[in-house]
């Protein structure tokens, strides 16, 4: 069992999250965060040149099985490179084995809880 | 008596100071009808915040400052529109075959200055109060194509319908000398505008739905309002407002004044009462925007009528409102065009219903008059005159606005980018974000 920890930019959640639907993986955990790559984005806010410190993104945490790893990073990548046009800050994966996962309601451990 | 020292002071003041001439043929200002009306004006200005946050709760977080923006931006727009060109051509004297008016007095409303109208009220106040109505009906329409439209061509496209729809129905409908306001024994009803505003706009919403399609994701994946307590806070700024909206309308401080406010209060009421019953009924819950839908479809419904029908009339249209609006909806849904926020079923649908239905709860006193006036007049023959206005007011606005989006489309896109889109408007179009962090999409 792995731990997918994907930071992925704001804008691109909805098609990350049908693209990972598509492949099958339909349990993940989304949350809003903020904070700094290696990406220095400049936006021009009523006239004048702002960096912005803390630049927010979406994480996305999905555990899966070892077999489905592959498939998710894939759907992940496919969909955030569609459209990027290669600018710093797309963000990235982070792929951290599982020790255990159990689910509430039956109690189930191991793999089947996945 | 009265009248002799009237004329008196009117043979003095001419006399006497001739520059004053013009300003003693004028009716005296009625400060009561003036105030009732200065309030309706800033009543119904307030139904635009209102719609901007009622629509602005409704869309995805990420969509949530372009929405509320295009409630303002006409604000903006119109207003301009309207000092320029739009009282000339609403209430001005027909112009080629009565398609509009015009007249040179109220272009940057020149002519209107110290011009008191026969209500008693300042001729401003009355353009003002009518400016209001040219501002929120395009806003209206915004809601049809929600999270999916570029702000530049929504501003192009705002001014091009109201200039070319709008003011020629208003034209129509409001002037003295309009076709549907001398159509059969007493004119075709249209109170505060149900033809005028709400059929027209959500017809042409919807047809502005169907030419961009639908939302990206539309509808495999669920879209939820992000945040509800703002749009029922917007429903509640447009139940006020549109005490103004149809109590102003009557251009007066009396009777028909409580007449139509009544009748407001009673239809809103009803209409939402109707929507939960039929909502939890059906689906087993009493979903707050459902109230609020039924607020509306309500206050929609007795925007036509609310000058001729008693309190009975007012809760059987408000009730009937309801009805039809959430059947359209339930139907939008089998359909599958995407009216994001339900322009067309709760305007124009509740528009139509109470456009057509209001004949059956006409009070006889106004039945009366219309006899009197024509000879005589029945029930059957004003449903025609209704349903004639009716289908002219969707017709125009359906072809009218299909012609300025085909024009418009091929020198602004009209339709976002998927990019865009997919940003959401507050990003692409204006540098912002709405709110710091809540929902994730």
């Amino acid at each position: 069992m792995k731990l997918l920890i994907a930071i992925i930019r704001e804008n691109q959640l909805d098609q990350v999250r049908e693209a990972l639907i598509d492949a099958g993986i339909s349990r993940i955990t989304t949350s809003h965060v903020s904070g700094h790559g290696r990406s220095k984005t400049e936006e021009i806010y009523r006239g004048q040149v702002v960096v912005p410190n803390l630049v927010p993104n979406i994480r996305l945490e999905i555990a899966v099985n070892d077999d489905f790893v592959e498939t998710t990073c894939n759907a992940i990548l496919n969909a955030t490179t569609a459209h990027d046009g290669g600018l710093v800050g797309s963000g990235k994966i982070f792929i951290t084995p599982l020790e255990q996962c159990i689910r509430l309601r039956t109690g189930e451990r191991g793999p089947e809880a996945i | 008596m009265k009248i002799l020292q009237r004329s008196l002071l009117a043979f003095l003041a001419i006399t006497m100071f001739p520059a004053t001439v013009y300003a003693s043929d004028m009716p005296e200002i009625d400060s009561g009808a003036t105030a009732w009306m200065l309030t309706s004006v800033a009543l119904v200005l307030l139904m635009i915040p209102g719609l901007a946050m009622f629509y602005g709760g409704l869309v995805r977080t990420k969509n949530v400052l372009g929405t509320m923006m295009h409630s303002f931006a006409a604000m903006g727009i119109m207003t301009v529109l309207w000092v320029i060109c739009g009282y000339a051509m609403a209430f001005g004297p027909n112009v080629l075959g009565g398609w509009f008016g015009w007249s040179w007095d109220y272009f940057m409303l020149a002519g209107i200055d110290e011009t008191i109208m026969d209500a008693g009220i300042p001729e401003y106040v009355f353009s003002m109060f009518q400016a209001k109505f040219a501002i929120i009906t395009p806003a209206l329409i915004a809601g049809a194509f929600a999270e999916r439209v570029s702000f530049k061509a929504y501003c192009f496209f705002i001014a091009l319908w109201g200039t070319l729809i709008y003011n020629p129905l208003c034209h129509w409908v409001w002037a003295s000398d309009g076709f549907l306001f001398n159509l059969g024994a007493k004119g075709a009803i249209d109170f505060a505008g149900g033809t005028v505003v709400h059929i027209s706009a959500g017809v042409s919403g919807l047809v502005v739905a169907i030419f961009l399609g639908g939302r990206k994701s539309f509808p495999h994946l669920p879209m939820r309002p992000n945040n509800l307590v703002m749009t029922m806070i917007g429903a509640g700024l447009l139940w006020v407002g549109w005490f103004g909206f149809n109590a102003g309308s009557s251009i007066s401080s009396g009777l028909s004044t409580a007449q139509a406010l009544t009748a407001t209060q009673i239809a809103a009421a009803a209409g939402a009462l109707a929507w939960i019953i039929i909502e939890g009924t059906h689906q087993g819950k009493a979903t707050a925007l459902g109230f609020v839908s039924g607020v509306l479809a309500g206050l929609v419904a007795i925007t036509p009528a609310a000058g001729v029908v008693k309190p009975v009339g007012a809760m059987a249209l408000g009730i009937l409102a309801s009805g039809f609006c959430y059947m359209a909806i339930l139907l939008k849904n089998r359909l599958g065009y995407d009216d994001t926020l339900d322009a067309f079923g709760i305007h124009g649908i509740g528009g139509i219903v109470g456009a057509i239905l209001l004949t059956f709860f006409i009070r006889e006193s106004w039945m009366a008059e219309a006899a009197d006036a024509a000879g005589s007049w029945t029930l059957i023959q004003q449903l025609g005159v209704q349903a004639l206005a009716v289908l002219i007011a969707i017709s125009y606005a359906a072809f009218g606005t299909w012609v300025i989006l085909i024009v418009l489309n091929k020198i602004v896109p009209i339709r976002s980018s998927a990019e865009a889109e997919m940003r959401g408007l507050d990003n692409s179009y204006h540098g912002e974000r709405g709110y710091g962090m809540t929902n994730p999409n």
